[in-house]
């Protein structure tokens, strides 16, 4: 493969991200989209190549390096690519939705006055991105990993005049550093007991080091891969927001839908996932560390699905979905199903970022609106919207012959085929998920664009009671308070500083569909949501797609014992029919339907009977309480005591001033120095050392 | 001319200096033209140094020697090497800022200002490049006399006790250092650092030179718990007197480690390396979590140098451990790397973000974290700057601080897993103070009429931290060019410090 070619592919985001960011007032509106659309297109177009390269062409894969980075106790830190066929999968991934959200945002942030610093910040992303999946070294992946974080601190905070927004962008900064201290510690050990950074030699060690040993204190010793394993993957935790370093995720809502697509759900997050699946030859050996990834991926994939149930803003479900679904994959790779893992990872770039986009779309069309009690029967003023939507719902609950179906019902299968400690719990998990998958989904579905068109009454509503209305509804839906103003308050993307009455005064009475740059990219995303599943499942999940790039011990492929009984992708569909997961969807479409649509009364009531369990699922199993109620004030706390206590107390007081007034004279003398003249200082110091230095030179 | 590069790039300065200081108040402009070609003139003349620098010995090069006071024989003897060179130019680079802000906003006295600024350079380069250890102690208690007056004259009301409290502290610890060369030129015969180097002492010896070197390095760096004069000297010195406190003068006390106490006594450091080691985690730890609460944006930003600070005596002395727990000497190079590239960038970082708070400072007078919010408002070229300053204090990849940091974690990993742990705490502290800072100072609405009567930067305030900010993405994206000029010696000071030197 050509170096020049790879080099380009994240270099022309770089490049058009540069020249939006800082010749934005040059170039203009269209300008800028026009620079970063064409870097963006140029990115994926290569990537393509590259993909159809090594599947179609049998280049083999390459790895080199770009330029050395660093050369320190001899050893060679670089930055330097390795293109195999996964990292060219999520390369075609990434620059694919990228390119979808580059052109749905040209719609969606028309009116928006940052509108080119937007487009910078989105092509420095996707150059981010690409520089972590394509990194042959852990230096280049930390590198990729912190910088789509710091992209995500800006984007989120984007709007920054919003007290919620800030908020959410430091929370998700500092809750990813939390992840990231782990993983920096995980580096540092592969490097402490492999000697280098390059993937190579980490690969290579693995089976070596996996009866090494940490000393940890006098008398206990940890397992080194295991101990390597378990960093590392508290670094994707932090960045695929796995409990508990979950709570960034919902509240990263504040930034703007197409990056809530492109960012939250199709791509940064998922970079967890796919680190753990390059490291593959690391976890392989410790079934410990994969027992825990399993059973914290299992547990985020059930215990954050529900909360999806209780939320009534339509970009929150959607955001609980998708911790539910990072979970799903998670689970995968503590199954060793790592291509299970990826492969839904790609599904569900598409179908999620097509949700996202959709409900942009509702968001738009409903005038900068995102609660769902005030929406209903929006089908019939957004079909293009509501049937993209429902395409990429229906892939969501994995409905047989939708991508969905492929790589979640392989992931309930596989992780039921695991003999890993904990596989039956993660199980149970996964199965009844099927459920909650889709409750939650129809449920959105509903509520939005089918029932009654309860916009005209919330309409109605805020001319009787004005604003307060907005801030009443928004409790109820925020109980956990922490200084989150409602979404809807603050106005939307195009007028982020609009009052809520201004916005309420030109409130129509119709939505609207959007246009069709807003449109086109939800068909291109529809597209493949609906047909990639059937069309690759064969050779990606089944096949031998990966090859050499995901490394499996024979004993824990699952994927490879399914794939035996893979005849087919129309055969499985069928098969799918008769399967558990499929009458759970069942289950849970009926009882959507029953609660949200036929009566949606019983749901008030349900509330009402189970008020204790609705607390808890309000409060978000009260991690954000336990955040920033205990965790935030102790470290407050204990920095306001060490400064007050130890440095101006026991430090200054004690020591400094105290010694001080222990020696009588000392006192004396800096008073009288401290006369106010200050050259009287200069003058002492001045003599001082002259005396001192004449006192040396007689002296000697 | 290059035989005299050095004392060229002393008394260059000085006598600039002194020659603003003649021109006087009514000459101002001239004497503010002067003072920015000679700081020009300075940063280029490191252009040959740079150029001319062999990078394939541990040598001392550049080096003049003539007699000064021969009746000691002590030695105008000047000299760079890889640990010292770059200090050299940073100095060098970072007294233009200095001069550049202060161009309209000091009015009293501003010759006196400029003058203190580029003679204290002088003295400061001077620090790096003495290889005689008597003219060495001349430089290093020189350079405080301009440094007090800075913030004696120029600083804000409770000038008088950061004055006094600075002189205090520095001058206990180089009282003891003084002792320390003259008890090794006793036994030496000589003032040069090589000869006390490679002079042969007792364990006993050792841990007394140690103590005494200890003490006046760690007041400069500032270790905990000899801290406490710094986050006071900060908050009362004018914005040129932090950003020099904390890009340069700070860094003397890491140099003072690699250069005398890690190559001097190594025997002892290897014995009390514990000590230096724990001192360091506990600024990283302690003092990041002590940042979090400061309500004075100076105040912040010092402790967060104290913290960052932490890393380099981390990485000078994590060398022991690894020797200890690795057997072997692999690694120890990569923490005084890390060390040496901590220093740099924090020089270049602190120093932005002090020039940062000046530009507000200047335009609201009060450094009062809770006066502010929503400055990206109406000023937004500006708060572009300061949040990508932010994301480099938290030790951002891209940026240069994040090699030093990385560095020294990777390395402090071999010599044991808490170590690391404990360093690695800095990643979610200084994101946690950092980043806070950055959402009450610049986001959120404007809070009040004097952040709304703002005006973003001036072509001069944008200049200096552009060149700043380039400065700190070159080092963050290609660190090699740095870390080649410091391999010979880094290198060198390895063997020297795992070296013994107690007699058979």
């Amino acid at each position: 493969m050509n170096p020049h070619l790879l080099i380009a592919i994240p270099l022309a985001p770089l490049a058009a991200a540069v020249i939006a960011g800082l010749g934005g007032r040059v170039i203009g509106r269209a300008g800028a989209h026009t620079v970063t659309i064409f870097g963006v297109a140029v990115s994926f177009a290569l990537s393509m190549h590259v993909l159809e390269q090594l599947y179609a062409g049998g280049v083999p894969a390459f790895n080199g390096p770009v330029y050395t980075w660093a050369v320190t106790d001899g050893v060679h830190i670089d930055v330097g690519f390795l293109i195999d066929r996964l990292s060219a999968l999520m390369m075609a991934v990434v620059t694919f939705v990228s390119l979808c959200v580059h052109v749905y945002t040209i719609g969606y942030m028309r009116e928006d006055p940052g509108y080119t610093r937007f487009f910078s910040y989105i092509s420095l992303f996707t150059f981010s991105m690409l520089m972590l999946v394509m990194s042959n070294n852990f230096m280049q992946l930390f590198f990729g990993w912190e910088a789509v974080g710091m992209v995500s601190y800006l984007l989120i905070g984007f709007w920054y005049t919003r007290p919620s927004a800030i908020f959410a962008n430091m929370k998700a900064f500092i809750v990813n550093r939390v992840g990231d201290f782990g993983f920096i510690i995980g580096i540092a050990a592969v490097f402490s007991y492999t000697g280098s950074l390059s993937y190579d030699a980490a690969f290579a060690a693995a089976p070596h080091i996996a009866h090494a040993v940490i000393p940890i204190t006098a008398s206990t010793s940890w397992n080194a891969l295991t101990l390597i394993c378990i960093c590392l993957f508290i670094g994707a935790m932090g960045k695929s927001a796995q409990v508990p370093l979950h709570v960034w995720l919902p509240d990263s809502m504040e930034g703007p839908t197409p990056i809530s697509a492109l960012i939250h759900a199709a791509t940064m997050v998922t970079a967890g996932i796919f680190m753990v699946a390059r490291m593959s030859p690391l976890f392989e050996y410790s079934s410990t560390a994969l027992s825990f990834v399993l059973i914290i991926g299992a547990t985020t994939a059930f215990f954050m699905g529900i909360l999806g149930v209780v939320n009534n803003d339509i970009k929150r479900v959607i955001a609980y979905s998708t911790l539910s679904q990072l979970g799903y994959m998670t689970a995968a790779l503590g199954a060793s199903a790592y291509g299970a893992a990826i492969f839904h990872l790609m599904t569900h770039a598409f179908f999620k970022a097509l949700l996202f986009l959709a409900a942009g779309s509702v968001i738009i069309g409903m005038h900068h609106e995102q609660d769902m009690r005030k929406m209903g029967g929006l089908a019939k003023y957004m079909p293009i919207t509501a049937v993209t939507c429902w395409i990429g719902g229906l892939a969501l609950v994995a409905m047989p012959f939708f991508s969905g179906f492929y790589s979640k019902d392989a992931i309930i299968e596989a992780v039921g085929a695991s003999h890993r400690f904990g596989s039956t719990y993660a199980y149970w998990c996964v199965l009844l998920g099927a459920y909650i998958t889709s409750l939650y989904t129809f449920r959105l579905l509903f509520m939005t664009f089918h029932g009654e068109e309860r916009f005209r009454h919330a309409a109605a509503a805020h001319d009787r009671e004005g604003s307060k209305t907005v801030g009443h509804e928004a409790e109820r839906q925020e109980p956990g308070g922490h200084g989150h103003a409602p979404q809807d308050a603050h106005g939307g993307p195009a007028q982020p500083r609009a009052s809520v009455a201004a916005q309420h005064g030109h409130h129509p009475a119709e939505p609207h569909e959007s246009p069709w740059v807003v449109t086109l990219p939800l068909i291109a995303l529809a597209i493949p949501s609906l047909l990639v599943g059937y069309f690759t499942a064969g050779p990606v999940l089944y096949g031998s797609y990966f090859g050499h790039s995901i490394f499996v011990l024979p004993a824990d492929n699952v994927i490879g014992r399914m794939a035996a009984d893979f005849h087919g992708p129309g055969e499985l569909a069928f098969h799918g029919f008769l399967g558990a997961p499929f009458w759970l969807m069942i289950a849970g479409f009926v009882t959507a339907w029953v609660f949200f649509l036929w009566r949606p009364s019983l749901a008030d009531q349900a509330a009402r009977r189970f008020g204790w369990l609705r607390t808890i699922l309000i409060q978000k199993y009260y991690f954000d309480w336990v955040n920033e109620k205990v965790i935030a004030p102790l470290a407050r706390g204990v920095g306001f005591g060490l400064w007050k206590a130890g440095d101006q107390g026991i430090i200054d007081g004690a020591l400094v001033n105290g010694s001080a007034a222990t020696v009588g004279w000392f006192g004396g003398v800096v008073r009288r120095v401290q006369n106010g003249y200050l050259y009287s200082y200069a003058f002492w110091i001045v003599i001082g050392l002259a005396a001192l230095l004449g006192w040396f030179l007689a002296r000697g | 001319m290059q035989a005299h590069l050095l004392s060229i790039l002393i008394w260059l300065p000085i006598a600039a200096g002194i020659v603003v200081l003649l021109l006087g108040e009514r000459h101002v402009a001239a004497g503010r033209w002067l003072s920015l070609l000679a700081s020009i003139g300075a940063l280029a003349l490191c252009w040959p140094l740079l150029a001319g620098f062999n990078t394939h010995t541990a040598a001392y090069q550049f080096v003049e020697k003539a007699p000064w006071i021969p009746r000691f024989n002590a030695f105008y003897a000047l000299g760079v090497d890889g640990i010292s060179l770059p200090l050299v130019v940073l100095t060098a680079l970072m007294t233009i800022p200095v001069i550049v802000a202060a161009w309209t906003v000091v009015k009293t006295r501003a010759a006196q200002y400029y003058a203190a600024f580029l003679i204290m350079e002088g003295l400061m380069i001077g620090v790096f490049c003495a290889t005689d250890a008597l003219l060495f102690y001349f430089f290093w208690e020189a350079m405080l006399i301009p440094m007090f007056l800075i913030i004696g004259i120029w600083g804000g009301p409770r000038r008088v006790y950061a004055t006094i409290k600075f002189f205090l502290y520095t001058f206990l610890g180089s009282v003891f250092m003084l002792a320390a060369l003259i008890f090794m030129y006793v036994k030496a015969g000589s003032y040069s650092i090589a000869a006390f180097q490679a002079l042969p002492l007792t364990l006993v010896e050792q841990r007394w030179i140690f103590a005494a070197f200890l003490l006046a390095f760690a007041v400069k760096v500032p270790m905990w718990p000899v801290h406490t004069w710094l986050p006071d000297a900060h908050v009362e010195a004018p914005t040129g007197g932090s950003v020099i406190l904390a890009a340069i003068m700070l860094k003397m006390g890491g140099y003072g480690f690699l250069r005398f106490s890690l190559p001097i006594t190594p025997d002892a450091c290897r014995e009390l390396n514990l000590l230096v080691v724990t001192l360091s985690l506990i600024a990283v730890v302690y003092i990041g979590l002590v940042a979090i609460v400061q309500t004075d944006m100076k105040k912040l930003i010092a402790y967060s140098s104290i913290a960052h600070m932490g890393f380099v005596t981390l990485g000078a002395f994590v060398v022991y451990e690894i020797v200890r727990t690795t057997a072997q000497v692999q690694g120890a190079a990569m923490g005084m790397d890390g060390a040496m590239v901590q220093m740099i960038s924090h020089g270049l970082i602190s120093g932005a973000l002090f020039l940062c708070v000046g530009v507000l400072y200047d335009r609201m007078h009060t450094r009062e974290i809770s006066a502010y919010g929503g400055v990206i408002n109406t000023m937004p070229v500006f708060a572009a700057f300061m949040v990508m300053f932010a994301l480099a204090n938290t030790g951002l990849p891209g940026t240069s601080g994040f090699v030093g940091e990385f560095l020294v974690i990777l390395a402090s990993f071999k010599a044991g897993f808490w170590y690391s742990t404990l360093a690695a705490t800095t990643l979610i502290l200084g994101a946690s103070y950092t980043l806070w800072l950055v959402k009450r100072v610049l986001y959120g609405p404007v809070a009040n009429d004097h952040v709304a009567q703002l005006t973003d930067l001036n072509g001069r305030e944008f200049l200096v931290l552009g060149v700043l900010a380039v400065l700190v993405l070159a080092i963050g994206i290609w660190p090699e060019p740095l870390l080649r000029i410091m391999e010979p010696s880094i290198h060198h000071l390895v063997t020297q410090a795992v070296a013994t030197k107690i007699p058979a």
